[in-house]
């Protein structure tokens, strides 16, 4: 059995941008998921918001990495080519007793280092005229963003395996114990040997450093639930805008998202069960409620899809990114909730270069190359009007997706990749094939029908989302 | 008297026929013939598919070419299951006469080049 | 770029109605533009019969029906592009296509026929509480699965909607191997043609469930079971009522919403339709684009779509013409017991009789449908029985359009 150097539990946000970071060294790397992708929890089902960092409490991780993750986005996304626009934010108040608050706020991101603005209220209602119109005033962030988190993850962990680091997926850790100078890590499926390990297990981080020694911290999930809207029109917001936050979070957004659509979330209830996606129409309806009361006009008729999302909320209400106590070559990054998706870039880099590097000899590789080949897509070719690619590439016309315009190419070329989506859902994050109004209702047998293909499979097999989410249970009419 | 809900067109009409077989409720004479089969001999046509042996995962439409006993569906499509075609197909081609003896064929009912 | 005098978006049964009416009234220069391999849409996957009684007086199956149509477009030599989708179009009618073979496509049309049909409402439209696990699936996905390709979704069904397609597939699911539970309906009464709950529940002894909805689906990876729960008359759900019942599968038939996301680019007006605002014409607000079909409003019988198709053809070859004189806009409005009415506004200067197509809101009974302008009473029509799920054509004689005044009414009476 071949011994890796570094082995990652969890191929969410956190552990593909450790991953990321140590595949520019020349070492080896092994990704584990208990998934059958990666990014299909909680970096899946959030608020995709790159937060410019007012709010945390100054002087903790979260503040730090915040701050520092969201000046990386642009490099980032330029090189692994995903979606990603400083589009501003404003937290707004409606009542005169919380523009005190507000300034309380601006105090806070200055300590922070974070550049904002407090506007009244003439100057709220000019850029955003869907506003309650009692709008009192608002903490203006320009440095706040919106980014396809989707694709983050996958282009992550895609480029760090075009890198060399191994991916194991549907692979769910039962047990690590130390050898003398290495980790067995016991999977449902295989065993594993490392010299280190770093946990990275988003919501069951706890459980996973629990099996190595006590910890003095725990997972403690929030469910959180939210509306996707259409991307009929332009305009219904242009920032992503944020009610005052809580002892809760940050409270309920509306904001719009990379591919246009709009995002009306997220409820913030404790529940036990990190598993737990159910979405409730109590909850909804107090969503819905909430939400409007910032911007009275949203058009809930064009909700196309609800989903929750697990956040990862730790005991120690902050992010947890340390050695274990009895070993170095342990390593816990756990508790990752909100901000946890912006500061990502920068707790890969400093996992790396503060922790591992002092206990690992990191060699640079010549060869590392930071940029995943590029995607083609008919949809940015139709907003950039330019259709040389399309038209010189075969597949790139043939449209599968009606609602998205995600053509036949961009799905074999997602196949073709070194992490290539599995089931119906991975492929629909990846592409947006499924993704609009009619939520795959016309293109998902096509779907189907390609990925069977493409597996050599039955379409029997294909699966919606997990192991064992078949979407067709039994072919008719075998013939002869 | 029995009750029954018309099936020869959209309007769906509720047909009543007493015990010396009248029919009312119809708006046309096709209401009283189905009202007078539905209590005798009840009869439908059914539409199903059969596979295209050189096509992946592709069927192409059938039906009776006439009125089948209610009772008989199932056996129909039994046997029904068991027929395949090759493309390319055209409308009203036989697949199999005389199904099970009924005296009705299965007709294709979709062109596949 | 090339020209086209008509471009007709969507080869169904509205798209091919259209263009065949154009091309007899002289307009030669056609290309109808299909995103799918073949002509017909949806009507392929119809293997069912019932369609064709109005049209060609005898009933025929979906594939059969459009059969018909692609003969005429053939025989016509009217143009048509298949596996092409129109990307995106503008108000001075330049469209843009991707197309299979040849890349991406403009075509700068003189006048342009909308036809792209209607969508299925999705889980997540009507947000359906519970996991989120596969088996939960459209009525017209499920049967494009079954009819097209062979494969069953589910063996053991709950289908919620009462519309026709959820009945069709009820019965389409028994014939081949299939268990369907129940049909269950949120509104105490049924969506789809009595005949249908005739011939495809009750012939199998399918149970069909009133004022009953889901509340909530589980399940891990695939559906395990579906909670069904009476609701009241404000829909909402009374505790006590469940009905717990395993099954693999949900189908939703819970409604069709007209496909209109090109008309976006255009900023079209809408109506309560959900569909373009049109005149008698079948022309939207936007002057040379004409819609017909599902994708105006929803149709429940393919021969009236087939109409429709007709008269919007018949409008642009009278645009390309030169022969609508565009005069004041009569709106039409629907008022009491109506829900919609279509069109929603009548051209001051038009010289044919002009049918109203209009739904009610909910089912009644010995009603007066009373069209009535500035006060004055137009014309007053008995109707028997009225339900939701039917739609009901009035004709207003031309005669009657000079009595019009701003706007125009329609509104329900009790006898």
């Amino acid at each position: 059995m071949e011994r890796f150097d570094v082995l990652i539990i969890g191929a969410g946000v956190t552990g593909a941008m450790i991953a990321r970071n140590l595949a520019k060294y020349d070492i080896k790397v092994a990704l584990l998921d208990k998934e059958n992708d990666v990014g299909n929890l909680t970096s899946n089902a959030n608020s995709a918001i790159v937060h410019s960092g007012y709010d945390p409490v100054p002087g903790t991780n979260k503040a730090k990495f915040n701050v520092l993750g969201n000046a990386m986005f642009d490099q980032i996304c330029d090189e692994l080519d995903v979606s990603f626009s400083r589009v501003g934010s404003l937290t707004v108040a409606l009542y005169d007793e919380q523009l005190k608050i507000l300034e309380d706020l601006a105090k806070r991101s200055k300590e922070n280092g974070v550049k904002v603005e407090l506007l009244n209220a003439e100057q709220v209602k000019k850029m955003e005229p869907n506003i309650n119109p009692c709008v009192k005033g608002a903490l203006f962030a320009p440095t706040a963003g919106i980014v396809d988190v989707f694709n983050f993850v996958v282009h992550a962990v895609e480029n760090a395996v075009d890198n060399g680091v191994k991916l194991f997926l549907n692979q769910k850790v039962t047990s690590i114990n130390k050898e003398k100078d290495y980790y067995v890590v016991k999977t449902d499926k295989e065993t594993f040997e490392s010299k280190m390990v770093i946990n990275a297990a988003g919501c069951f981080a706890d459980k996973i450093a629990e099996m190595v020694e006590p910890i003095d911290w725990k997972i403690t999930p929030r469910k959180g639930e939210y509306f996707v809207l259409d991307h009929y029109k332009a305009g219904l917001v242009n920032h992503v805008i944020f009610p005052l936050p809580s002892e809760k979070g940050k409270g309920i957004l509306v904001t719009m998202t990379t591919s246009g659509n709009y995002l009306v979330g997220p409820s913030s209830e404790l529940d036990e069960d990190p598993s737990d996606y159910t979405t409730d129409p109590m909850t909804l309806r107090n969503v819905r409620a909430q939400a409007s009361e910032m911007v009275p006009s949203i058009p809930f008729n064009q909700v196309i899809r609800v989903f929750a999302g697990s956040r990862p909320t730790c005991t120690r209400h902050d992010f947890v990114i340390e050695y274990s106590k009895k070993d170095k070559y342990f390593i816990n990054v756990g508790g990752i909730e909100s901000p946890g998706f912006v500061s990502s870039p920068a707790i890969g880099e400093y996992v790396v270069e503060q922790l591992v590097k002092p206990v690992l000899s990191l060699k640079e590789k010549k060869d590392f190359n930071p940029r995943v080949r590029r995607y083609h897509r008919l949809y940015s070719a139709m907003n950039d009007g330019d259709y040389k690619f399309v038209n010189e590439h075969e597949n790139y016309s043939e449209i599968i997706c009606n609602c998205e315009k995600v053509t036949l190419g961009e799905i074999l070329d997602a196949l073709d990749r070194s992490v290539p989506p599995q089931s119906v859902k991975a492929l629909k994050r990846r592409t947006r094939a499924g993704y609009g109004r009619c939520q795959g209702g016309f293109c998902q047998p096509r779907v189907v029908l390609i990925l069977a293909k493409h597996y050599g499979v039955s379409p029997l097999e294909i699966n919606y989302d997990g192991e064992f989410s078949p979407i067709l249970l039994k072919k008719i009419k075998e013939g002869k | 008297m029995k009750e029954f809900t018309c099936i020869i067109c959209p309007r769906g009409c509720r047909l009543t026929v007493d015990d010396n077989m009248n029919v009312t409720g119809n708006t046309c004479p096709r209401g009283k013939q189905y009202a007078i089969s539905e209590l005798t001999n009840p009869v439908r046509t059914i539409t199903s598919s059969v596979r295209v042996n050189n096509r992946d995962d592709l069927l192409v439409s059938v039906k009776t070419s006439g009125s089948i006993p209610k009772g008989k569906i199932f056996e129909v499509m039994d046997e029904i299951n068991k027929l395949s075609v090759s493309a390319p197909t055209r409308i009203g081609d036989i697949v199999k006469k005389d199904i099970l003896g009924l005296g009705v064929d299965i007709l294709i009912t979709k062109n596949i080049d | 770029m090339r020209t086209v005098d008509l471009l007709i978006i969507g080869g169904g049964s509205a798209g091919m109605a259209a263009a065949i009416q154009a091309k007899k009234e002289g307009i030669d220069d056609i290309l109808i533009v299909e995103r799918d391999e073949h002509l017909g849409g949806i009507l392929n996957q119809c293997i069912h019969n019932g369609f064709g009684l109005t049209e060609f007086k005898e009933e025929l199956t979906g594939p059969e029906y459009l059969s018909r149509f692609v003969k005429q477009v053939e025989e016509l030599k009217i143009p048509y592009m298949l596996n092409s989708m129109v990307i995106s179009l503008t108000k001075d009618k330049i469209v843009t296509i991707s197309n299979k073979e040849e890349g991406v496509l403009e075509y700068k049309a003189r006048a342009i026929i909308m036809a792209t049909g209607c969508y299925e409402r999705s889980a997540g439209a009507i947000q359906i509480p519970g996991d989120r696990c596969s088996g939960i699936i459209t009525a017209g996905t499920a049967q494009k699965y079954l009819n097209i390709h062979g494969y069953l979704c589910g063996k053991r069904i709950v289908i919620l909607g009462s519309g026709d397609i959820g009945l069709i597939m009820a019965r389409r699911l028994t014939l081949e191997g299939a268990k369907v539970i129940c049909v269950s309906e949120l509104m105490p009464y049924s969506n789809g043609l009595n005949r249908n709950i005739a011939q495809c529940l009750n012939d199998y002894n399918i149970p069909l469930y009133l004022s009953r909805s889901v509340s909530k689906v589980i399940g891990k990876n695939r559906l395990e079971k579906v909670i069904l729960t009476a609701v009241d008359d404000k829909m909402q759900f009374i505790p006590g009522t469940d009905m717990e019942i395993e099954c693999d599968t949900l189908i939703l038939s819970v409604g069709l919403i007209p496909y209109i996301s090109l008309l976006d680019y255009i900023d079209c007006p809408t109506s309560s339709t959900k569909g373009a605002k049109v005149n008698e014409h079948m022309e939207t607000m936007i002057d040379g684009i004409f819609s017909c079909g599902n994708c105006l409003h929803v149709h429940d019988v393919v021969d009236f779509v087939t109409d429709e198709g007709r008269l919007a053809g018949h409008g642009a070859a009278m645009y390309l013409k030169d022969q609508l004189q565009k005069g004041d806009a009569i709106n039409v409005l629907p008022k009491d017991g109506i829900g919609y009415v279509v069109p929603q506004q009548i051209d001051r200067n038009n010289q044919e009789d002009v049918t109203f197509k209009f739904r009610v809101r909910r089912p009644v009974k010995d009603m007066n449908l009373i069209i009535e302008s500035n006060g004055q009473l137009i014309a007053k029509i008995f109707k028997p029985v009225l339900i939701p799920s039917e739609m009901v054509m009035v004709k207003l004689s031309k005669d009657k359009l000079p009595l019009l005044g701003e706007e125009v009414s329609l509104r329900l009476e009790e006898r």
